[in-house]
């Protein structure tokens, strides 16, 4: 008892903040956040000192005058009265259009292509390396530009459809005109009972999932298994064809025709968007194959062969024990490839097609100057967009993801 | 909270300071060079050559202007410019002299905080169409694709254009002029529209310039000058009479033949005299040396030469002078005098 010493009794003093190890730890902590936080503050005050100098403060009025402009591609109504900001979320709605697209077109292709490169066939899986290789090793602005100089070049100009002896004409029944500025789809035209068949249609959508959820509790208790996708193929086909027809075809196509200059009705998608979306397609899709080809190679071989050895078809296995497994590690890197896209749609201006770099990064901030906060704001719509997408991500991955007991 | 304050206070100190101390002339002496911004490539105006020398008409400014500062045409290094990239360019301070085709627009003088020192050439924007389309005016073009470079006037005066007639249109927003035309002839847009002066130059490389014709609308006023930042009046200064040197030389009747000779001693016209040093001091008021406007003419010659040499009708670009004649033959090129 008497040999322990007391701790000392006087209070606190300063020089315990470096030598006593209880306190040094948050000494340390403190000094660097104030540096840090000085570090900061220096340089909004630089930049504002210098935008100042300049001549140029910070302000944000400009998103309220006129834009002036005109874009070819919107969403949403757009004229160039209208002002700099309704430019610029016409922009988002295109960056957002080209990201949707791109990341569906290569989420299916990759998983195509991680599932052939694993193919038994030695052609098969070689082509699918060579394509991997190659779309992953050339920058994807070269793509951008690629599919561009093809689409541009290739396809015959609107004017070679005119006349009597025109050196182009429509494909499939003369529904598509394929040109060098875009490719003109036939769009549904609504009349009156349309809407019965659309909901005929949606009602038999549903139906697609009650017969699921029926046929596997069936399968269930019986162990019988209904041949499911030709009976879910009927429900998706037959009602909705048969309410069409029942009620005297009230949904015709407004097919493309050639006015003037240009094709005029139909739905027109521009060539910007259709090379720009192949190209992130294409370019993105090979990365996915390698993360589902990873995927699929860490599910261990007991697993495939013990589906084998209970009777499961390739295809069974494939999809009732790999790819659920699989999905598992896919997933995660999948998050990042998807930024990846959203974020090299940036590059869309090198094919002319007006997305929000395009808009306010580009003819806004050249013709109002205000570069800062043009920039400002594109960094913070990336970083809003990629934000969305990684937390809908990580919560899809939350539910696929082992469920540990 | 206070240090903060302090450090910022500091820091912005030291950079006034040195932004005021080194003005862009000691800048460029100190150099040894001129850091000029160009177009990426419009034949006639700006474009380089098999060896990378930059030749045209904007690029003899840039050359007249090293040439007074620095009594060396060859000491300037060219930076390439898209309409889009220029401005900030040159408010960042990469490059000294802007001389890119840039139209004079009250905004870009008052709201971007540029100083236009004149103009070098008075244009307006025009529309190339190929002869096949049948088109003879612009107000035919209802409907048309139209090709156009990003980041311009343009852009701006071809939506009213096609906002006061009441006509529709799909524009195609391009980077580069070469790669407007690339869409252009390939018919992916039925017409490109640019200032008629860079339009006529285009052409001018076509393999089948006569299949190509420019409409005779000219659908708004485009002052082209070279600019420099605003605040450093010394240096526009120097670039504004450097390009006066060069106009009042040709309404003088000095040229690069002559110019050697008429520098050597005054003569009996005493505006020549003036311009050339011989008499006066005008090259000391500007900080440069006497002989400032003899280097700036003997560059390239006068105006009416670089005009001819350039775009020319000899050229295969083959613009008249038009508006671009001098105040005397009727057209709009007017030199202060020099005095």
């Amino acid at each position: 008892m008497s040999a322990t010493t007391d701790p000392p009794k006087d209070g606190f003093q300063l020089s315990q903040l470096i030598y006593d190890t209880r306190y040094r730890s948050m000494t340390i902590q403190i000094v660097a956040l104030v540096l840090f936080l000085l570090g900061v503050g220096w340089l909004l005050n630089n930049a504002a000192q210098n935008l100042a100098a300049l001549g140029k403060p910070l302000s944000f009025g400009f998103l309220g005058e006129a834009a002036g402009y005109d874009i070819n591609q919107k969403l949403i109504e757009y004229n160039n009265q209208m002002s700099h900001g309704r430019a610029a979320l016409v922009g988002v709605l295109n960056t957002l259009l080209v990201a949707v697209l791109g990341c569906i077109l290569a989420t299916v292709l990759g998983v195509i292509i991680g599932v052939l490169r694993l193919s038994s066939n030695w052609v098969v899986a070689r082509l699918m390396t060579v394509y991997i290789e190659a779309f992953r090793n050339v920058p994807v602005l070269l793509w951008i530009v690629l599919t561009m100089a093809i689409f541009i070049e290739s396809f015959p100009a609107p004017r070679a459809f005119r006349g009597d002896n025109a050196s182009a004409s429509m494909s499939l029944w003369d529904s598509v005109a394929l040109t060098n500025r875009g490719v003109y789809i036939p769009k549904p035209e609504m009349y009156a009972g349309s809407m019965i068949v659309v909901v005929v249609f949606l009602l038999s959508i549903i139906g697609i999932f009650v017969f699921g959820a029926w046929s596997r509790k069936r399968q269930e208790e019986t162990g019988q298994i209904l041949p499911n996708f030709w009976i879910k193929l009927a429900i998706f086909f037959v009602p909705a064809l048969l309410a069409y027809f029942v009620l005297g075809r009230p949904i015709g196509l407004e097919l493309p025709e050639l006015k003037g200059f240009n094709f005029q009705g139909g739905i027109y998608m521009r060539n910007s968007l259709i090379a720009l979306t192949l190209a992130l397609g294409l370019y993105t899709a090979a990365f996915v194959a390698e993360n589902v080809r990873a995927g699929i190679m860490a599910v261990s071989k007991g697993q495939s062969e013990a589906a084998f050895a209970l009777g499961l078809s390739p295809g069974r296995t494939m999809n009732l024990i790999i790819l659920p497994q699989a999905l598992r590690v896919i997933i995660p890197p999948l998050i990042s490839q998807y930024l990846n896209l959203t974020k090299n749609s940036s590059l869309a201006i090198a094919v002319g097609y007006m997305d929000i770099t395009g808009t306010l990064g580009g003819i806004t901030l050249n013709q109002t100057g205000k570069e800062m906060e043009c920039l400002l704001i594109l960094m913070g719509i990336y970083l809003t967009i990629s934000l969305i997408i990684s937390s809908v991500m990580n919560w899809y991955n939350e539910s696929v993801k082992l469920r540990e007991r | 909270m206070k240090k903060t304050t302090f450090f910022g206070a500091v820091a912005a100190a030291t950079m006034t300071a040195g932004f005021a101390a080194a003005g862009t002339l000691d800048d460029v002496k100190a150099k040894g060079f001129l850091q000029c911004g160009v177009s990426t490539g419009l034949a006639g105006f700006s474009a380089a050559d098999a060896n990378g020398n930059w030749d045209g008409f904007d690029v003899a400014v840039c050359r007249a202007v090293a040439a007074a500062v620095l009594g060396d045409p060859q000491a300037v290094k060219f930076t390439p410019t898209t309409g889009k990239t220029r401005f900030t360019a040159l408010a960042s301070g990469e490059i000294d002299i802007l001389a890119r085709n840039t139209t004079w627009t009250f905004s870009r003088d008052v709201d971007l905080k540029f100083t236009f020192v004149g103009v070098n050439y008075y244009d307006g924007q025009g529309f190339i169409v190929p002869k096949e389309l049948g088109v003879s005016s612009a107000k035919d073009l209802d409907g048309a694709t139209v090709c156009i470079q990003t980041g311009t006037t343009t852009e701006l005066n071809l939506a009213d254009f096609f906002r006061t007639n009441n006509i529709s249109y799909e524009p195609v927003p391009i980077e580069t002029n070469a790669e407007a035309l690339q869409q252009y002839l390939a018919g992916a847009c039925d017409t490109y529209t640019t200032d008629a002066s860079g339009l006529a130059a285009s052409r001018a490389t076509f393999e089948n310039p006569e299949a190509h014709t420019i409409l005779p609308e000219i659908i708004s006023k485009e002052p082209l000058g070279p600019l420099v930042r605003h605040g450093d009046d010394q240096w526009a200064d120097i670039v504004r009479w450097s390009l006066n040197a060069l106009i009042a030389a040709e309404e003088l009747g000095v040229t690069s033949a002559n110019v050697k000779e008429s520098a050597m001693q005054a003569g009996n016209n005493p505006e020549i005299n003036r311009l050339l040093g011989t008499e006066g001091n005008l090259g000391e008021q500007l900080g440069l040396s006497a002989d400032f406007a003899k280097n700036a003419i003997a560059a390239g010659g006068n105006y009416g030469e670089i005009f001819a040499k350039n775009i020319g009708e000899s050229t295969p670009i083959g613009l008249a002078r038009g508006l671009n004649a001098q105040w005397t033959d009727g057209g709009l090129i007017y030199s202060p005098p020099f005095r």
